[in-house]
């Protein structure tokens, strides 16, 4: 037995995490009010510092702590790297919302930087009631994020609902730990899959128990048939925290899942075949339905909502085919992970830009908006093409990758699936670019020109935002075109999954 | 020189690439200074493509200017290999002839005329792409990229049909267009994902065209997988040669598209699919080719006619024109499926001969609408008597569409016939007879548009532009040299017919 104290620095990048965010709160007291958007710089030079932290400190480091609660390793490290990035642009993203449209802008950025603790400790855990502990961190923190806009009906009934159905959610992945526990007598990933491999026959409790967690997580990544919740939030949350949901929380219960499956199903080798099958089911009804009912939207959020249930049928599919004796299914799906959360950045900077000028999240709203603001539209029409998996965009590539790895692992069925349903979703980000490109800015309001009626329309939009979509698109066709390092670092982290 | 043989077909596809993405960065708005670019552009990938053609070693055959630059390593193996045979160096040709002519009569786009050159070279480095990499990941990943930017072309820049009692907006064109090629490109996209399964299960995982045509040399692909697979490819890549069934999006999306989309999408864009079936179809799944040719040469065979017979009843100069090369992709596909070494060497020639062919009718038709607002033979007529010289091109068009001997449509027909006479005697009369239609159609085009008295509201009429002129003389010029003397064209064809397998 090992002192629990023993190697407790490696946890040093989640303390100083915690310690920033407190930070962040303190000095939110002593600011006065109109400089409050220092907090959102002081944040980011802090994410920027631990991601150099986590990186000089942690590399190539393959540690497990608390006797195998937390793991210290490649894999963990590379989704810190990726949740802190995507913190700082998402941060990018929502500074012009949250000093214009939200109040309380020091605890916004708090809850944000708590919420990327959560994730971080999410990328770690190897036991269940940790990653139970760190999933509700997220959680809380997305809760309240949610219901930032508190003067809105909308942003209270969405948040509401989110807690609802997060609670409901982490109640029934509770009880299936409570399941697993009482058959296998065990909560880490391993030992699950000890006892998975060894029982000659599995009780029904520890099905029940494993289902149980599955579907609690299933909640999490909106996917079939638990995806009801998604739009109704993400179209109630302020926009950023839109973004962050759609993007953030996302990876991070992918990051858990990929852990837990791994870990946890994948060396219980034909028990995991079983498992397998269910999962390619939920991903092949998740894909479909969210691609299908996202042709009928007529509103922005909730067409990214239903958009984003599509690709976490994409990435379940991904999930379907981890196997032992290869890593491709594991690269595929991180890699997948990042070229989504970079496109869906770049998608999310221009409709909150758009927002910020207009006030409105239509489709129809968008009509000109390729005369007004070129570089939005190129931006807008970039990552639209991207998520429906078009080349130069790193869109492509990573569909590729990925479907290529579902189907070597004898789902070529379900590529084939996946590969249709890209197709429907091309039709309707193409209805969100004609409204961009072909068609003329619809009237305002008051009967004249939209851009009158919005005189921001004919600036260009704010630094940071300008930042995110620049960098975002470059990095979108960057990755398209030449995945290799990122690839080659995701390698690394795989192979300290899949050992 | 051998370091230009080493970069000259990545400088193919970098060369537009390049154009695309400094234009975007250039400042909008400027219409003359964004076409003085897009010509130097398209200048200097014609040049390269000239010197790639004329430089292509036809005695040697094979694959030539060979180079491979690493990518992607490890489980996937994908690396960008480039290298043009004798079946690619044509289209290479093709395809900068047809983008410098485009490029050239585009001076009328003068609504965000910056955006319009992006997309139009992103499409032709897709284009070129296709033809030179030998690795199935780029050949797919430059195919999409081939199709993806049509649909804001189309949508943009297009012209909507006024039919009197329906609409056809050029919306619905572009996104039936899009529907049907991505459509088709989710088959091919199957089929690769289903061969890289399959050489992977037999020991050796990889992506490059080479690796797996040296597999299917080697039997290690069995019969019935080959059966099962080749119709993916087959139908996937046919859609975009306008393969009947699925060849209603070409009419529409030719008919909405601006002019120089039109000529390059109907002159190599359509090629893409009938090459896709060749390098991919025929070089990785020669015994699926073998059992589904009867297949492909009848399909082929009703494209010729039904294309014949549904352009004889239009009234639209574009939709005639657009039904046209449906019929005119038929004897493409059934030159392929003949699977006769003349009968491959007509449907590559045809390949370049029709792209020649319908960029010069697409161009003259553009020239006319552009000064009429009109495309309605019921409308126009006697304009040989106001715009001469575009009647006297239009006619040279025509004639060489009907396959009158001395233009280059009669030879490739010609090898096109004797195969299908060599090995599939009753679809070979029936396509003849479609020649016939052909005839039929065009002559009533000319006539009605050309002949007669014009009428007094074309009395302003001017002729077309001298811009316009050259590059229809330029193209004449190409049509007659390769009816009078088809050889610098064939002998290289021949080369890279000779390697098909199963031919």
């Amino acid at each position: 037995m090992t002192s629990l104290s023993e190697n407790i620095d490696l946890l040093t990048p989640e303390f100083a995490l915690a310690g920033l965010a407190f930070l962040v709160f303190a000095v939110d007291l002593f600011l006065p009010e109109g400089r409050k958007g220092m907090l959102a710089w002081l944040s980011m030079a802090g994410l920027i510092a631990l991601i150099v932290l986590s990186i000089v400190m942690l590399w190539d480091e393959q540690e497990s702590l608390y006797d195998g609660l937390l793991a210290v390793d490649d894999f963990a490290l590379f989704f810190k790297v990726f949740f802190m990035g995507m913190g700082i642009f998402i941060i990018l993203s929502s500074m012009d919302f949250v000093e214009n449209k939200l109040k309380h802008q020091g605890e916004f950025y708090g809850l944000l930087l708590f919420s990327i603790l959560g994730m971080n400790v999410m990328a770690q855990s190897r036991e269940l009631l940790t990653a139970y502990i760190a999933l509700e961190l997220l959680s809380f923190s997305l809760y309240v994020l949610a219901a930032y806009a508190k003067d809105s009906a909308k942003s209270n009934e969405s948040a509401l609902k989110y807690i609802i159905v997060g609670a409901v959610s982490s109640g029934i992945l509770l009880y299936g730990v409570s399941m697993v526990y009482s058959t296998l007598g065990v909560t880490k990933f391993e030992d699950i899959a000890a006892g998975l491999a060894s029982a000659s026959e599995v009780a029904p409790a520890l099905w029940v128990g494993v289902g149980l967690i599955l579907v609690g997580l299933m909640f999490k990544v909106s996917a079939v048939p638990f995806h009801m919740w998604a739009p109704d939030v993400y179209e109630g949350a302020p926009y950023p925290v839109t973004a962050y949901l759609a993007i953030g929380s996302k990876a991070a219960a992918f990051a858990l899942i990929l852990r837990l499956v791994s870990e946890g199903f994948v060396p219980a080798a034909e028990r995991w075949e079983q498992w397998q099958l269910v999962f390619a089911v939920v991903a092949a009804v998740t894909m479909l339905v969210g691609n299908l009912v996202a042709l009928a939207q007529k509103n922005l959020k909730r067409l990214m909502a239903y958009s984003s249930i599509g690709h976490a049928g994409f990435i379940l599919a991904g999930i379907t085919a981890l196997s032992s004796d290869s890593h491709l299914a594991s690269n595929g799906v991180m890699f997948y992970l990042v070229g989504y959360a970079i496109t869906n950045l770049v998608v999310f900077a221009a409709i909150i830009s758009f927002f910020n000028m207009t006030g409105k999240e239509m489709i129809a709203d968008l009509g000109g908006l390729a005369d007004q603001q070129p570089f939005l539209a190129a931006c807008l029409g970039m990552g639209l093409f991207s998520l429906a998996g078009l080349p130069i965009f790193v869109g492509f590539t990573m569909k590729f990758y990925l479907f290529t790895a579902v189907a070597t692992e004898g789902f070529l069925w379900l590529a084939a699936l996946a590969v249709f349903a890209s197709l429907i979703s091309l039709y309707y980000y193409l209805q969100v670019l004609r409204q961009v490109y072909i068609e003329p800015a619809p009237p305002g309001e008051g009967g004249s020109a939209m851009a009158d009626e919005h005189p921001a329309l004919n600036r260009i939009p704010s630094l940071p935002l300008l930042t995110v979509l620049g960098t975002g698109a470059a990095a979108m066709i960057w990755l398209g075109v030449y995945p290799r390092p990122l690839i080659e670092v995701i390698e690394v982290a795989s192979r300290a999954l899949v050992t | 020189m051998n370091e230009f043989d080493d970069v000259a077909l990545l400088l193919l596809i970098v060369v537009p690439l390049f154009g695309s993405l400094s234009m975007m960065l250039m400042p909008g708005g400027q219409s003359k200074e964004s076409w003085y670019f897009a010509i130097f552009i398209s200048a200097l990938s014609l040049a390269l493509a000239l010197v790639v053609f004329a430089d292509y070693d036809y005695d040697e055959g094979g694959f030539q200017y060979l180079t491979s630059y690493e990518w992607l390593p490890g489980p996937l193996d994908i690396s960008l290999s480039l290298g043009i045979d004798g079946i690619s160096a044509p289209m290479v040709l093709l395809n900068g002839i047809v983008l410098f002519g485009g490029v050239l009569v585009s001076q009328t786009v003068k609504h965000r005329t910056r955006d319009f050159f992006v997309l139009l070279f992103a499409l032709s480095a897709g284009v070129y792409g296709v033809f030179v990499v030998r690795d199935l990941f780029f050949l797919f990943f430059f195919y999409e990229l081939a199709v993806l930017p049509m649909y804001l072309l189309i949508g943009i820049w297009g012209s909507s049909t006024d039919f009197g009692t329906f609409l056809r907006t050029k919306e619905y064109g572009a996104m039936k267009l899009l529907i049907f090629l991505v459509a088709g490109s989710i088959l091919v996209w199957i089929g690769i994902l289903a061969l890289y399964v399959e050489a992977s299960d037999n020991g050796v995982a990889t992506f490059s065209l080479q690796g797996l045509a040296q597999m299917a040399e080697n039997g290690q692909f069995d019969n019935d997988f080959q059966t099962l697979v080749f119709p993916l490819f087959m139908v996937g890549f046919g859609v975009l040669a306008g393969l009947w069934p699925f060849h209603t999006w070409s009419p529409d999306g030719h008919v909405a598209a601006p002019t120089a989309v039109s000529m390059l999408h109907a002159g190599v864009l359509m090629k893409l699919g009938a090459y896709g079936i060749i390098r991919v179809g025929m070089f990785l799944l020669p015994e699926g080719a073998d059992n589904w040719m009867p297949v492909l040469i009848t399909l082929g065979t009703v494209n010729v006619v039904y294309g014949a017979v549904s352009a004889m009843s239009q009234n639209d100069l574009k939709y005639i024109i657009g039904y046209s090369s449906v019929s005119h992709m038929g004897y493409v596909l059934m030159g392929i499926a003949t699977l006769d070494n003349i009968g491959v060497g007509g449907a590559v020639l045809q390949m370049f001969s029709h792209g020649i062919m319908t960029a010069l009718m697409f161009l003259l038709v553009g020239a006319i609408y552009e000064r009429t607002h009109t495309r309605d033979i019921s409308v126009l007529n006697g304009l040989a008597k106001r715009m001469p010289k575009n009647s006297f091109f239009f006619a040279i068009a025509g004639l060489a569409s009907l396959g009158l001997p001395g233009l280059s449509g009669f030879i490739a027909e010609f090898m096109v016939f004797t195969g299908a006479f060599r090995t599939y005697l009753p679809l070979a009369i029936l396509a003849v007879i479609g020649a016939a239609l052909t005839a039929i159609y065009i002559l009533r085009l000319l006539a009605r548009t050309f002949m007669g008295e014009p009428d007094e509201r074309w009395n302003d009429l001017t002729d077309s532009s001298p811009v316009e002129m050259s590059v229809g003389a330029a193209f004449v010029a190409i049509i007659l040299f390769v009816g009078i003397w088809p050889d610098p064209l064939l002998r290289v064809i021949n080369v890279g017919v000779q390697s098909v397998p199963g031919v």
